[in-house]
């Protein structure tokens, strides 16, 4: 009869839905008493690399250090440190490989330059090829 | 000397690129070495696991290994063998509880052994990230003047131990 199958699909229903009663979120949500502020945190979050899940940068990371790392970025930002100095103090410990974007150094001169270094030589083989030598 | 064709270049530039990407597969971005080797271990306090407290200047005027652990790290448990057998040697090993709480720990030790000289608790792992930490386990070698001088990550097995931290502190040995 109608009545009883939709009296035990509810039920069903009911049973499936029960777990979802206990979810809780597990992310801590900062807030910031300035947009400028705020802008600053998530432009961070987007910049720094999570190094226990590498590929994740610290605002998708669910690794404890990324948690421990949000924070400290956290307090650094409302305390008014600028970009640099927050970058600074996280390099010291960690190393340029906590930034997305490696610095331009003389140890890295050459990841940033050779795409160029090899357009050239590319170009130098092309033009050598065509004024036929 | 018969100069090289010019058509050559892209296919040493090749054997260079293979050359490269080889020894860069190789490395394992997971161990990353640390940034502070030579720098001196940042000052420290800590509640102690064993003693009232834990300082930083415990670990001056000999060489030392600070080993961060943790009762919820299972590869701490692999390691701890090893640390053993080094404490029977008479290496000093202090440790720094990560992340934990105090009963856990004291019953892991219970457990897994104590070879440490004097513990301290870090609970939020902020010395940990001054310490330029990721995770448990890992092992600082520290010389008689409070300098890190090498970092390794994971747990620490004696092949390690022979290949990376003996010639160090023999090194070390003869000019401290």
């Amino acid at each position: 009869m109608n009545l009883k199958v939709s009296k035990s699909f509810i039920i069903c229903l009911f049973i499936l839905l029960l777990p979802f009663q206990w979810v809780h979120a597990t992310r801590v949500i900062y807030s910031f008493s300035t947009l400028k502020q705020e802008a600053q945190f998530n432009h961070l979050m987007k910049e720094l690399r999570c190094l226990v899940c590498q590929n994740q940068d610290l605002a998708d990371s669910n690794a404890s250090l990324a948690r421990d790392l949000r924070a400290q970025v956290y307090t650094m930002v409302r305390d008014g440190n600028s970009d640099h100095e927050i970058m600074q103090y996280l390099t010291s410990r960690y190393g340029d490989f906590i930034l997305f974007k490696p610095p331009l150094k003389s140890t890295t001169s050459l990841l940033w330059l050779s795409p160029l270094i090899f357009l050239g030589i590319g170009l130098g083989i092309f033009w050598r090829k065509f004024r036929g030598s | 000397m018969k100069p090289v064709h010019w058509r050559l270049v892209p296919f040493f530039a090749f054997i260079v690129l293979i050359v490269l990407f080889c020894r860069g597969l190789a490395l394992d971005p997971r161990h990353l070495p640390s940034v502070q080797l030579g720098k001196p271990i940042p000052d420290f306090t800590l509640p102690g696991l064993m003693n009232a407290s834990f300082s930083s200047t415990a670990l001056k005027g000999k060489i030392s290994l600070l080993n961060v652990w943790a009762s919820w790290c299972m590869a701490c448990a692999d390691e701890q063998v090893v640390l053993m057998q080094l404490a029977d040697k008479g290496i000093s090993i202090y440790g720094l509880n990560y992340k934990d709480n105090t009963q856990n720990a004291m019953q892991w030790l219970q457990e897994w052994g104590n070879p440490y000289q004097q513990i301290g608790e870090d609970n939020e792992g902020k010395i940990a990230m001054n310490l330029g930490v990721y995770g448990a386990p890992e092992t600082f070698l520290i010389d008689q003047n409070g300098i890190i001088r090498y970092r390794h990550v994971g747990p620490l097995t004696m092949g390690i131990w022979e290949k990376e931290f003996e010639p160090l502190i023999h090194a070390m040995e003869h000019t401290g």
